[in-house]
């Protein structure tokens, strides 16, 4: 986004008031701040509302694939370090399909994907695309591959092909589920831009020799008139992956640089070095990565990453609040109550597991904040808890008449007491005192 | 021809070093001492600035095992039930750079050892490897105070890394790592402020920045990760920035990915345990790394190879 000096420079300087603030610098100041839109000027020129539409683009071009219910969107990512704001687009995680496979066996492989999934704290964590590989470089089985693949799925799809007669070919049959085009290279960009431009499809752009090499391969594709750009850096290392990476995504939304302001697709191949390089990736600035196979034990670890990463870091990870039973508890076990912060709550319960003692462990709707924080800003209180008790219906379940307080908040035990009608025990001020604290009950 | 900038940031700070292990030259008997810190730029990114010292890992070895998970136990075999001879398959077998050895016994709720039985096991395992080690306590500070001050006299040459020092409980742990010029790990929860905090006591204290590694508690994939993650990318980022308190190196546990349910229930056979907790706490210290860890303390030998590969890859040529 430019400046609001750069974009004063650029307005009538009438200071005629149609747009509604005082004067033009005023009128600036507010497109600068996204409060305004340059489309209530009536006197800008189309030559300075192109400069300036062209310089507040994203830095990093927001590309989509796939169709229906089902894009993917990369790009349009603003920060460095995920504390700063946050990231926006998870990384996506495609698993390939040869087309050297016969139309079952493809079949099998897409349903074998679709199954791969795994439920964590409410969200389903599964791949996001599928790949189809123009191993048998023959253009007529590569179309009817990318045809049974998209036959058996709804998910986005990635057409793998050095070979434009194949791409042509396979991208023009499934062009309806606008697949991701991959792809250019420096020997085959004329005849592959031309492809995607015809079908209007996204291309992945590949160049292994650096990015000064890469820069004029986009600068040529783009100038053929295609905007939707997907970066292959054909990284031979973790080293490559992580500096190339890092220098374009700084570059574009630090430094006015435009020349490379697209997603990053990082084809990890297989192995111990894939899942490498798919870990690093989501971290450091990934947006799409190509598995040739992938174990359920590699890829539960790698979705859990991308989820802790992509998480906005100003709103914490919440547990549902409520009962949960931990070490097979009866009407004799006691409540123990804490906050429903998720580092909290997992803490707690690792301890209380660790204790190996039965207890119906009560998580308190603080909003996401831990036991201090919560207590100090008055979201943890002895009515918050007795409604917590409430709702849960924990009250039928365990008869002990007793509930454990976090040491920390004991000052309130008294009032609690009194809200609940139960014994209230002290526990430990430390989570980590919990088994000692249960086991000597 | 398009010309991409490179975008070198111009740091003011750089992170101390600090020498953990000392060998005869020193009065120590270890075969090598290694240095950690000293990077003048985010991890890895080698156009930005140097890191002449590669991350360490430490292999962990307990002298108490009644939690241990079945895939730990299993790589290790018999060795477990000693910690000479963990320390030893570390070094020997799986090629840890340091030995961390962790002296739960002290703790009243496992074996109860009395300090003085702690100290031996830590003079014996100086005697089996050559290489630096760390001492941790069993975290109850009254026990702590009297284990650091025998461990600190028995290994009195040897530059330990002694953890942890917090600041609820810092004096005693202090007072024995300045007695023999050990290094101190300082730890902190989760938080920036605390960090600096706890370094800045300690330096109040008379420790020498020089002998503090800091510990900002590195929690486990899939249980706060990104809360570990973020706090290491803001403290080298202020200390880079200049934030003299914040410039020592880092060190990450990351065994409690063993405690993740995830990582270790609901798979049908051993083999399925094995591989998704190897790649759970794989991916803890890769992410560590990428943070700004220098010294890892793992779990499980298996993990540790693979982060040394990614280690290599990372640090490898063009």
């Amino acid at each position: 986004m430019p400046t609001a000096i750069e974009i004063f420079k650029l307005l009538p300087k009438k200071n005629c008031g149609k747009c509604n603030y005082p004067t033009c610098l005023a009128f600036a100041m507010q497109i600068a701040n996204s409060k305004a839109k340059l489309q209530d000027c009536p006197f800008l020129s189309e030559e300075a509302l192109a400069v300036l539409a062209a310089s507040a683009a994203p830095p990093i071009r927001l590309v989509k694939f796939g169709s229906g219910n089902k894009v993917i969107e990369m790009g349009d990512e603003t920060e460095l370090y995920r504390h700063e704001k946050r990231f926006f687009h998870p990384t996506a995680y495609a698993l390939t399909v040869s087309d050297a496979l016969d139309d079952s066996a493809i079949a099998q492989k897409v349903e074998r994907i679709a199954n791969i999934k795994f439920e964590r704290v409410g969200q389903e964590l599964r791949f996001d695309a599928i790949a189809v590989k123009n191993d048998s470089s023959d253009a007529k089985r590569f179309k009817e591959a990318a045809e049974a693949v998209a036959a058996k799925t709804d998910l986005p799809i990635v057409l793998v092909s050095r070979s434009p007669e194949s791409m042509k070919a396979a991208a023009g049959a499934i062009s309806i589920r606008r697949p991701l085009l991959f792809g250019a290279n420096a020997t085959n960009h004329v005849q592959m831009a031309a492809v995607a431009k015809d079908l209007n499809c996204p291309l992945v752009v590949s160049e292994g020799k650096g990015l000064d090499a890469l820069a004029n391969l986009v600068q040529l594709v783009k100038s053929s008139g295609i905007e939707d750009i997907v970066l292959d850096f054909e990284a031979g290392s973790m080293k490559q992956l992580l500096e190339r990476s890092s220098i374009v995504r700084k570059v574009s939304v630090k430094k006015t640089f435009r020349g490379l302001g697209y997603p990053i697709l990082v084809d990890a191949g297989s192995g111990e070095p894939a899942i490498l390089k798919g870990l690093l990736a989501t971290m450091k600035y990934g947006s799409i990565v190509l598995f040739d196979e992938l174990s359920e034990a590699r890829a539960h670890p790698l979705f859990v990453l991308r989820q802790n990463i992509y998480t906005d870091p100003q709103v914490p990870i919440q547990v549902k609040p409520g009962v949960y039973p931990v070490n097979a508890p009866n009407e004799s076990s006691a409540v123990l109550f804490t906050t429903n912060f998720s580092l909290t709550y997992f803490t707690v319960l690792s301890d209380i597991e660790k204790s190996k003692v039965p207890i119906w462990l009560l998580v308190v709707d603080t909003e996401g904040l831990s036991v201090m924080t919560a207590f100090s800003a008055g979201k943890l209180t002895p009515e918050s808890v007795n409604a917590c008790l409430e709702a849960s219906g924990v009250k039928e379940k365990s008869k002990s008449g007793e509930i454990i307080i976090p040491g920390m908040v004991s000052r309130m035990s008294g009032k609690l007491a009194e809200a609940t009608g139960l014994k209230v025990i002290v526990g430990p001020k430390e989570s980590s005192g919990i088994p000692k604290f249960l086991k000597s009950r | 021809m398009v010309e991409v900038p490179i975008p070198k940031e111009k740091w003011s700070g750089k992170i101390g070093e600090v020498t953990l292990g000392a060998t005869a030259e020193n009065g120590g008997t270890r075969t090598i001492a290694l240095r950690t810190g000293s990077e003048t730029g985010m991890p890895f990114l080698s156009y930005e600035g140097v890191m002449p010292n590669r991350p360490l890992i430490a292999g962990e070895v307990l002298d108490s095992i009644s939690e241990l998970p079945a895939p730990i136990r299993s790589e290790f075999g018999e060795a477990v039930n000693d910690p000479v001879a963990w320390a030893r398959a570390w070094v020997d077998k799986f090629g840890a750079d340091i030995i961390c050895i962790k002296l739960v016994s002290t703790s009243p709720d496992e074996a109860n050892r009395s300090p003085h039985e702690a100290a031996e096991t830590v003079k014996r395992v100086l005697e089996a490897v050559k290489v630096p080690i760390i001492v941790y306590g069993c975290g109850i500070e009254e026990r702590d105070a009297k284990t650091f001050e025998l461990v600190s006299n028995i290994a009195s040459k040897e530059r330990l890394l002694i953890g942890h020092a917090e600041d609820t409980a810092y004096k005693s742990i202090a007072a024995a790592t300045m007695a023999n010029h050990h290094a101190i790990i300082s730890f902190s929860n989760l938080d920036i402020n605390l960090a600096k905090q706890i370094n800045i006591l300690l330096t109040d204290f008379g420790v020498k920045k020089d002998a503090i590694v800091m510990d900002p508690l590195m929690a486990a994939l899939g249980m706060g990760l990104e809360y570990s993650y973020s706090v290491m990318e803001r403290i080298r980022l202020a200390a880079f920035m200049g934030d003299g308190m914040l410039q020592v190196p880092l060190i990450c546990d990351t065994s409690a990915s063993w405690k993740a349910k995830e990582a270790t229930e609901d798979i049908p056979g051993p083999d399925g345990i094995a591989e998704r907790a190897t790649w759970w706490e794989t991916t803890t210290a890769l992410a560590a790394l990428i943070a700004g860890a220098d010294i890892l303390i793992m779990r499980s030998p298996r993990a540790s190879a693979i982060v040394r590969r990614a280690m290599e890859d990372l640090t490898g040529g063009d």
